[in-house]
This record gives C-alpha cells, structure tokens and sequence, in this order.
C-alpha cells in the first residue's frame, strides 16, 4: 500500500505538483495519466524518493520516505522495482547478466539458485532463448521484457513503470500491459504506471489518476473514465477526431 | 558569478570523493568491478604506454646526444644518466599521465555520461546500489593500482629506447650507457616517480568520473563532459606535477 499526503513540489517559481492526495493498493494496476508536463514524472520520481517534495508524505507501507536518507532509502529501494521508459538496461550486460544484476548485488544466493531464479523470471517474462544476446541485439518488446524480468527479480512489493509502452507496436504493448497486470495480480505487488496509452488505461487500469497541471483533476476506475463528465479528461482521452468520432457512435 | 561555480562545482568533487568511502553492498560485486577496470585501463593501455615510452627515451637520447656532440668536452656515457633521470622524474610519469587523461580520461566519462542519459544510474539508484561507490570507487582503485605499474613499464622501456638509439646513431656504445645508468642514482628521483604515478591517476580517474557521473542532457552535454573530463585532468597533472616537484625534490 502506497499512501501520499499533500505532496507539493515546484522548481524555481514554478509549482509542478500541487497538493496530490492519494493511495495505491497492491494487485491493482494504477495508472497515472496526463498530458506532458501534468508533472506525471515528478510525481513518480517522488514516489521512488529520487525527487525530494517539499511537503507532505509518502507513505509505502506506513513508513515515510521523504525525510529519509540516502542510506534509509537504499534499503527500501530493495522492495521495488522500475520499468523505465528507456529501459535503463545496462549496456555492457548481457539479459542474464541483467537480471542477475540485483541478485548478485543485494543477496547471498548460491550460483544455482540465482541462475534457476533468472531463468524463472526471464520465462515468466516469455523470454528464455534471449539470456545471452546484449540489450543492443533486442527488439524494444524484448528490452522491455527484460527490463521487467529485472525489476521483478527480487519479488518486489511496489513496481513503478514509467510510461512502459513507449516506442511499442499496439500489439506488443498489450502483451506487455498483459504482463504487467499478471505480475501484480499474481504477486499482489503495489503497481504505479504513468502513461499516455489509452489502450493500456482502458486494457488494465484498475485505478486511474489524471493529473491536470499539477493537481489531481480525476480519478476512478477504467470502467468510470468512458463516462465521466469531467471535460478536461475527456478532451484528453479522446484527442483525436477519430476517438471524437468513435465517441460520438457510442453515445447515439 | 564563475568563482562561485568553480567553488560550488569543487565542493561537489570533494563531497562525490567522500562519498567513495561507503560500506560495499557486496565486497565480491565492488572486487570484480575493481579488476574489470584494472584490466580495461591497464590491458586497454598497454601498447600505447609501451610504443610511446620507448620513443620518447629514443628521442631524448638522439636530441641531447647531439646538443653534446656540439660541446664536445662531455662524456658520452652521461647520456645514460640524462635519459634514466628524465625518464624517472618527468617522462615516464608525466606523459604517460597526459595519455591516459586522453584516453581513459574521456573513456571513463563518455561510460559514465551514456549510463546517466539512458537512465541506467537511475536504474541502480532505484535497486537501491550506492552508485557514487560502486560506479565511481572501482574505477579509482583500479586506477590507483594499475597505472604505477604503466609508469614504470614507460620508465623502463623509455632507458632502453635511450639505448637503442644510441646505438643505433652511432653516439654511444651500450657499455657507456650501462656506466651511465649506473652513475649518481638518486633513490629520491624513484620516490618522486612513485608519489607522481599515484597522485596522478587518481586526479585523472576522480576528474573523469566526475565529470561523466553529473552529466545532465544528451548527446552535446556528454561530448562536452568527456573533452572537458580530459582537459581538466590534463590541466590537473601538469599543476600537480609542478607542486610534487616543488614540495618533494
């Protein structure tokens, strides 16, 4: 469970989050929407603790993160795992390497065991022919993949994704929103994804946040946001003339 | 406004050092990480330091030889003691510091940069990886412990190149040399070479990961990082050799 308190945050003169109040529940899928510079990143950069508020709480599992040290958040970093939208694989590694990565770092498992629980990950992630090849030789479905394979190697109790169909075909991005949603779901892990893929919101959004110059403008479920009346929301769900038109028909 | 930047920006160098000395995660993963860079700087710069440390005793063997052909009153055989005193104190260390500074130098900060762009030091921040420690503090120790041995390879091989050139140009025989070599060593010279080749490295390799580690940008910023990483610690040699020099001889 993550609980957030009235987090503010500006930068200079200019205030980019403006009181969020909120929670998130394990094996749920939490989305948080907006358009670019809604302060989305900010947002999950807080959560992670790479970005400091300048006021409220941040609350994973009752325990504060904001005034935590380097040292304090280090060990609670080991209970969460990212998906970057880059992916941030290590260049210089190969899959296995990767995801062994965390395994090697933070426990004392045997070659064995690290081995068998990298070959567990990287086929739950569908991608057990790939260990050797180097991030440079996949495909962007697969560095994802792999990204997900890492970041759910230490059986992480929060899983932070920061807009993770980015640069992906509509069909792999589902099989990745497939994923992300079995993983939580499977390992009642607290999921927070920023997006922009309506199709991922639709698809797994069991709780949807939208952000709207810094505040949270609305929130509910992907069942609530075909619906909602909040017009802001709508003209950002539905941009384009063909989603407008697709609208339209469902309403007559 | 530019000195408060240095200040500010030297203030960062001396807190990211202090931050170096931090419990490891895991000794083994912070061990392997100091040999993979013992062997990128050291196998990676091997022949460069060999190639241009043997020339360089060459040419200053050649160069004075025949300034002491012109005065003719000097004997030959100090040509030994020129060279082995030149390569100990100044060639061997100094030059062989400005070459890594081009090469490792920008190595380590084009690395560092790449992995601060592409998210991958936020990545292990997120693991919860010291990364100031594991990224940086290997690259320092390996450095530390692998380009004094450079230095006296250049050393060495920069006194036999002296020989060969003698040789070669017909100034001196190698029996000469030899009594060169042999005559008035001062143990001090050896000790100076050995601060410089620690001293040295460690401005080179500290500069570098410094630069890289705070890059902020893209592409441009991380060209910058990596010549800037190279000319500050070029800058930082030459200073540090004249203050050794200053303070020690």
């Amino acid at each position: 469970m993550i609980q957030v308190h009235d987090i503010r945050k500006s930068f200079g003169a200019q205030q980019v989050l403006k009181g969020i109040t909120t929670e998130f529940t394990p094996g749920q899928c939490n989305m948080v929407i907006g358009k670019s510079g809604a302060g989305k990143t900010v947002f999950m950069n807080c959560l992670v603790g790479l970005v400091v508020p300048d006021q409220g709480k941040i609350e994973l599992n009752e325990r504060n993160i904001v005034p935590m040290n380097q040292k304090e958040k280090s060990v609670l970093r080991k209970e969460m795992g990212m998906l970057f939208q880059k992916n941030a694989l290590f260049d210089s590694m190969t899959v296995e390497e990767n995801v062994r990565f965390p395994l090697d770092m933070f426990t004392a498992m045997t070659i064995a065991e690290k081995q068998e629980r990298v070959n567990f990950c990287l086929q739950r992630v569908n991608l057990p022919s790939a260990s050797h090849k180097f991030p440079s030789e996949l495909s962007g479905g697969m560095m994802k993949r792999v990204a997900l394979a890492r970041a759910m190697v230490l059986n992480p109790k929060y899983l932070f994704c920061d807009e993770p169909n980015s640069g992906l075909d509509p069909q792999t991005a589902i099989v990745i929103d497939e994923l992300i949603q079995e993983i939580t779901r499977e390992y009642q892990i607290t999921t927070v994804i920023n997006t922009h893929d309506m199709n991922s919101v639709i698809g797994i959004g069991d709780k949807i946040i939208y952000f709207y110059e810094g505040e949270k403008n609305w929130e509910g479920s992907n069942k609530e946001i075909l619906h909602t009346d909040n017009e802001r929301l709508n003209d950002f769900i539905f941009a384009s003339e063909f989603l407008k038109e697709i609208r339209k028909l469902n309403y007559k | 406004m530019i000195f408060i930047g240095t200040l500010e920006g030297f203030g960062k160098y001396v807190s990211m050092i202090g931050s170096l000395f931090a419990k490891p995660e895991k000794f083994s993963m912070y061990w392997r990480e100091t040999m993979r860079q013992m062997y990128d700087i050291g196998v990676g710069s091997f022949w460069i330091i060999a190639i241009v440390g043997t020339f360089i005793g060459a040419v200053t063997a050649v160069q004075f030889s025949n300034k002491l052909l012109t005065f003719g009153f000097i004997p030959m055989w100090w040509m030994g003691s020129m060279t082995r005193d030149s390569m100990i104190l100044e060639l061997a260390p100094t030059i062989s510091a400005l070459l890594l500074a081009g090469k490792v130098g920008s190595n380590i900060a084009t690395e560092l940069g790449t992995m601060r762009i592409t998210e991958q030091i936020d990545a292990m921040d997120i693991m919860g990886v010291n990364t100031r420690a594991f990224l940086l503090g290997p690259k320092i120790l390996g450095g530390l412990m692998i380009v004094p041995s450079l230095i006296i390879m250049a050393m060495l091989l920069g006194t036999i190149g002296g020989a060969i050139a003698g040789e070669l140009g017909g100034y001196y025989s190698w029996e000469e040399y030899k009594y060169g070599l042999q005559d008035d060593f001062q143990p001090k010279y050896v000790r100076l070479m050995f601060i410089k080749s620690i001293v040295f490295p460690f401005l080179i390799t500290s500069i570098a990961c410094f630069k890289g580690f705070y890059v902020k940008g893209g592409a441009l910023q991380l060209g910058k990082a990596s010549t800037d990483a190279v000319v500050y610690s070029s800058i930082a040699v030459v200073v540090a050799n004249f203050v050794i020099a200053f303070l020690f001889l």
